[in-house]
């Protein structure tokens, strides 16, 4: 291949969108996505809930109806009553020992119901899975201004309080407390509390003070002309006002963007936290259309991030070339080999610099090449190399391709990716004390595969699949200026943090 | 920096050798035709003192205050990582990867003959440009070997040694490499951590060479432990007596 041609081979990966999900990720409003016993779940809209399962968050497949697991096969007889026969866009919760899981009956819209349905487990295969109905929750009459659809559920982690919104386009999104211990409403009198209006989909989350409701704006099952977006307000207490960042209220038609279409995809809608632990949130949504899986709607988990006390929609990491620096020191990852200046030793400096050449008449020279590793690697060792960090200096052992890894399993939103020096097949890899090499072959070993997931702050944390001689799971650290390890991950530290640069 | 280009380019650099100059007797830029003068006495370094005790702990943070260090050695004072390994690879004196010098050894580098000093730093780094100077001895282009002993209650596992060098060095513990950093730069706290490393009960030998093109050189050294504290129940023993 040319270098030419390698180099276009890069770009191309570079600008490769990232894919939904593998498997099965086609549904449709999805609930938010739920991890159980090292396993995750997700429901959706379609005959008795579609139910999904996947052992990694990367490759999803089908497991059937949840309307399966239900007594009757369909909805309880109050919930038909109050709404109708159908299933939609359901939502669910743990609490204790208990799952809740609300769904949407709507007969003749906006005539509907919110029911409930509980359970203890989510794995079909337990001798303990089935749904219980719990009955209807919330209902819309089909005269007032509310269409009781689109359940969303929030544990409030100040207090342990549990929330439900509803409503799509019919009036208005309503809020009203569940117990706890039932999944019902906790005050079946109150009459529910208002809080947006001209959206769908609705849901809260919290963070640092501060409630968000996070709701779809847009038109659905249009496919490729689905308007469907994200939007969002936010309020000191649950039950609102919602504001968005131009202060205005969501009752009055505001919304903050938070995904809008982009890449492939088309109509993002149904928001879904899913919090990982040490700082590492996702989130859920469907797209409207993705125009890689020839338009249908699909699941996707893409990175959560927070900036000026917003949520913003992360991009799962694509193919590409990279420096991968250190938030901690700055300095960048490299095989440990003795680098060569770009353009060589004894070029440009001072007097050779193209200004005072013109200012003395005198033609510029000519530009500098990038360097890569077909230019210099023929004098790297052959066998194995340590990694270490060292300034970034736009040499070719310190570009490294992250490619995504094809049948190697995944974690939520991204598959494996290995780790090479551009232009080479030298993959970092994991050591059996928790040290870092440059191999010289890569082999699709686990300590040759990595997670990357995108942080809060935009940065990035990269775990190997695995690490020999330990179930330990570590993270690339810079333990020092020029040393890179692997550590246990601290979310408050710089150490695991990594900022991934394009070249 | 190399030697040329601190004259030409950094004030940092060359400013020290202009101090030299001044009070090497005044003979300064203009004196490049008068004979030289005889070296003058200087003052001791004010960062560094002879030890006064048999042991002494690491500072605060962890640091290794006391150290032998020989007299400076002459080298191209290039800091790539071959220059760096044709320096040290040179045989400077006998058995120098292994011996444990004594205050006040001397050793003869090619006709030149280099005396150990023991020392101890009132910071956490030891000033290899007052260690130099104060002798006066040249501070640009030379390689400081320096040897410490740390005596250890109990072995240690999965300690590092962690390091900061103005310029380049490699370090060894107990006869094995296990940092080398290169290029120019300056002495950073943690620049250069080593791989997990066990330290064994009793004396533990921690070797460096430091290779200086131009400008101040000093380092700092101190042992990490697991979760990434500083070592400070271990002591430094410069003798070969056990206490």
């Amino acid at each position: 291949m040319t270098r030419f041609a390698l180099a276009a081979a890069a770009m191309l990966l570079a600008l490769a969108p990232g894919l939904a999900l593998d498997g099965e990720p086609g549904m449709h409003d999805p609930s938010t996505v739920i991890e159980a016993d090292g396993k995750f779940y997700v429901y959706a809209t379609g005959n008795g809930l579609p139910a999904f399962a996947s052992d990694d968050g990367w490759t999803w497949h089908r497991t059937g109806s949840l309307m399966q697991a239900v007594p009757g096969g369909k909805p309880g007889p109050d919930v038909i009553a109050r709404g109708g026969n159908n299933s939609w866009a359901p939502d669910l919760i743990r609490s204790g020992d208990k799952y809740f899981l609300y769904y949407s009956a709507p007969g003749t819209q906006p005539k509907s119901a919110v029911g409930l349905l509980v359970g203890r487990t989510l794995d079909p295969a337990s001798p303990d899975y089935k749904w219980d109905d719990g009955g209807p929750v919330v209902w819309s009459d089909g005269v007032e201004d509310s269409n009781a659809i689109d359940p969303g559920v929030m544990r409030d982690p100040t207090n342990g309080t549990m929330w439900l919104t509803y409503g799509s386009y019919f009036g208005y999104i309503r809020l009203v407390e569940l117990d706890p211990t039932t999944g019902k409403r906790l005050h079946p009198e109150a009459k529910p509390v208002n809080i947006a209006i001209n959206s769908e989909a609705s849901v809260l989350i919290f963070r640092e003070g501060w409630y968000y409701l996070l709701v779809t704006h847009g038109s659905c099952c249009a496919g490729g002309n689905s308007t469907y977006n994200i939007r969002m307000g936010r309020s000191r207490k649950v039950t609102g006002p919602f504001v968005d960042n131009m202060a205005i209220d969501m009752l009055q038609g505001g919304g903050k963007l938070f995904a809008g279409s982009s890449g492939r995809h088309i109509g993002p809608g149904h928001f879904g936290l899913l919090d990982l632990g040490d700082g590492v949130q996702k989130f859920s949504c469907h797209y409207e259309s993705d125009l890689d899986r020839g338009g249908i709607s699909v699941l996707d988990i893409r990175p959560l991030l927070w900036r000026d006390g917003w949520p913003v929609a992360g991009e799962n990491l694509t193919a590409g070339t990279y420096e991968i620096e250190s938030a901690r020191t700055g300095t960048a990852l490299e095989m440990a080999v003795q680098g060569t200046p770009v353009g060589g030793r004894g070029r440009g400096g001072p007097g050779r610099g193209g200004a005072s050449a013109a200012g003395r008449g005198e033609t510029p020279p000519p530009p500098i090449p990038g360097q890569d590793a077909a230019q210099v690697g023929s004098n790297w060792p052959a066998g194995p190399i340590d990694a270490r960090m060292a300034p970034y200096m736009l040499q070719a052992q310190q570009k490294w391709a992250i490619t995504p890894v094809d049948h190697a399993g995944g974690y939520p939103g991204s598959p494996y990716f290995k780790i090479t020096i551009a232009g080479t097949d030298r993959a970092l890899a994991a050591t059996g004390d928790a040290e870092l090499t440059v191999v010289p072959v890569f082999s699709g070993e686990p300590e040759q595969l990595w997670r990357i997931d995108q942080l809060a702050d935009g940065s990035y944390r990269l775990m190997p699949k695995r690490i020999p001689n330990t179930t330990e799971r570590l993270a690339l650290s810079a333990i020092g200026s020029s040393m890179p390890t692997l550590e246990k991950f601290k979310p408050a530290s710089d150490r695991q943090r990594w900022l991934l640069r394009t070249p | 920096m190399a030697a040329e280009d601190a004259l030409t380019r950094g004030p940092r650099a060359w400013l020290p050798a202009l101090g030299a100059l001044a009070l090497a007797g005044g003979a300064g830029l203009l004196g490049a035709q008068q004979p030289p003068l005889p070296p003058a006495t200087r003052a001791p370094a004010a960062t560094l003192s002879r030890p006064s005790s048999a042991a002494k702990p690491p500072d605060g943070a962890g640091f290794l205050q006391r150290w032998l260090v020989l007299e400076p050695i002459k080298v191209p004072g290039q800091l790539t990582e071959s220059a760096v390994r044709a320096a040290i690879g040179n045989e400077y004196f006998p058995n120098q990867l292994a011996v444990i010098p004594r205050d006040g050894q001397a050793v003869t580098v090619g006709d030149e003959p280099l005396l150990w000093h023991a020392l101890d730093t009132r910071n956490y780094n030891v000033n290899l440009y007052h260690f130099a100077y104060a002798l006066n001895k040249p501070t640009s282009n030379v390689l400081f070997w320096a040897v410490t002993r740390v005596e250890v209650p109990h072995e240690m596992r999965n300690v590092r040694l962690a390091i900061g060098s103005n310029a380049a060095s490699i370090w060894w513990l107990n006869g094995q490499e296990i940092i080398a950093i290169y290029g120019d730069r300056q002495a950073v706290i943690d620049d250069g951590v080593s791989k997990r490393v066990t330290l064994r009960n009793g004396l533990n030998t921690i070797r460096a060479a430091v290779v200086n093109a131009g400008g101040a050189t000093d380092f700092c050294a101190r042992f990490l432990d697991a979760d990434d504290n500083p070592v400070r129940e271990i002591s430094v023993r410069l003798s070969q007596e056990q206490p």
